[in-house]
């Protein structure tokens, strides 16, 4: 039961980026369209995962004085195999998501969840915990991604969606979209968090 | 005048906070209090500056002759750490009222992805060392300028009625994206400034 804790607590109790306001810089960059959202998600799982794994695996022979710089080397590692091979074998993704790959790097929640996480507990549940907000990042991004999309160029992963004399609301796909459109976002989520306590 | 365009375009048309969207974990937790997001601000155009350098330097006289440009990534978030942990044990000891200031600032500014985000921009957009360095001074007055606004605006806040789904983060960001639409009015300032120089 505890283990299952571990997976869901990602996707509702401490949903990134909305219950963890950490890591924003690449929701609001990449989620320009459904795509991006979701390649970026994606890349994210791998190297949550991944460093969540290692972190948790070393975390008694690493030294707590030098942890975070050791961290921070565990995951450029996994970044860099992100980015050699996203630009490899999924050359458009890796054009869509530019500077924002090297920059996953430095995403608040994957030094959190080895800080927070990983460095505490074992191999097993670290990789519940890595995939269940990995999982999470992915959903909201690929949501906000869509709400995006659709609103700002009438379409989704590149499907034309609205009917013929729709005009697209450029607003939603530039960058002043990006943080009206989350901030709303958050305020529905704190909205329906509020009416299920009371 | 290049130089000029140069700086027009990191502050003001392409401002990393708003529109390239990078620093945003610090834009929108340090900017309640103006004094706190003054400091931020300094740390960061020291921190930036001196980070763009070195990784240039790195860049261009170890990766490149090693033909190891590949290491960028894990190069470069090691120059900013180790950076930001030099100058903080400096300032320490060198300049005791300066790191009151910013003190607490300096460790932050290592997953602050603006000043990863800029030193790598300089690399990929192909400028030289003196336009590097002019790059992150203009950029990084760009994120002291919009977190101060910034600040300015959210102690205002403080004393409105806001919804109450809506308190706290998610006002900050539909401020920050008002913000936003205002920079957006500096678009094309760059054409006409080159305009200006050709006629």
């Amino acid at each position: 039961m505890s283990y299952m804790r571990d997976f869901t607590r990602g996707l509702w109790d401490e949903l990134p980026p909305f219950r963890m306001v950490l890591g924003l810089c690449p929701v609001l960059a990449v989620t320009k369209s459904a795509e991006g959202g979701l390649g970026m998600g994606l890349c994210v799982i791998f190297v949550l995962t991944l460093s969540n794994i290692i972190v948790s695996a070393l975390r008694r022979v690493i030294p707590r004085k030098v942890r975070i710089a050791s961290f921070i080397v565990i995951i450029a590692t996994f970044v860099v195999i992100v980015e050699l091979v996203t630009q490899a074998y999924f050359y458009s993704i890796y054009t869509t998501l530019g500077l924002f790959i090297p920059l996953i790097v430095v995403n608040c929640i994957i030094l959190g969840r080895a800080e927070a996480f990983a460095s505490r507990n074992g191999v097993f549940r670290s990789t519940l915990d890595g995939l269940g907000v990995g999982l999470g990042f992915t959903l909201s991004l690929t949501v906000l991604g869509s709400i995006r999309e659709i609103l700002g160029n009438g379409t989704w992963f590149d499907m034309p969606l609205m009917w013929s004399s729709f005009e697209p609301f450029t607003f939603m796909v530039e960058a002043p979209g990006a943080f009206v459109c989350l901030g709303l976002m958050l305020g529905a989520m704190n909205a329906i968090s509020g009416t299920r306590a009371s | 005048m290049e130089i000029l365009i140069l700086v027009i375009t990191a502050l003001l048309i392409k401002n990393i906070l708003l529109l390239q969207y990078l620093g945003n974990c610090p834009f929108l937790g340090v900017s309640k209090r103006m004094d706190t997001a003054v400091g931020m601000g300094l740390a960061v155009v020291f921190v930036m500056t001196l980070a763009t350098a070195i990784t240039w330097l790195v860049q261009k006289y170890a990766l490149d002759p090693l033909g190891i440009g590949y290491l960028q990534t894990l190069a470069f978030i090691l120059v900013i750490a180790s950076l930001v942990q030099f100058v903080e044990m400096f300032l320490r000891k060198a300049m005791p009222a300066l790191y009151q200031a910013l003190g607490i600032f300096l460790p932050l500014i290592t997953t602050n992805c603006a000043v990863f985000g800029v030193a790598v921009l300089a690399i990929r957009n192909e400028y030289n060392f003196v336009e590097s360095v002019i790059f992150a001074i203009a950029s990084s007055a760009g994120f002291a300028l919009a977190l101060v606004l910034m600040a300015g605006i959210r102690e205002r806040l403080e004393a409105a009625d806001v919804p109450a789904p809506l308190r706290g983060t998610a006002i900050g960001l539909i401020t920050a994206g008002l913000m936003a639409l205002a920079f957006l009015g500096f678009l094309g300032v760059d054409n006409s400034l080159k305009a200006l120089t050709q006629s």
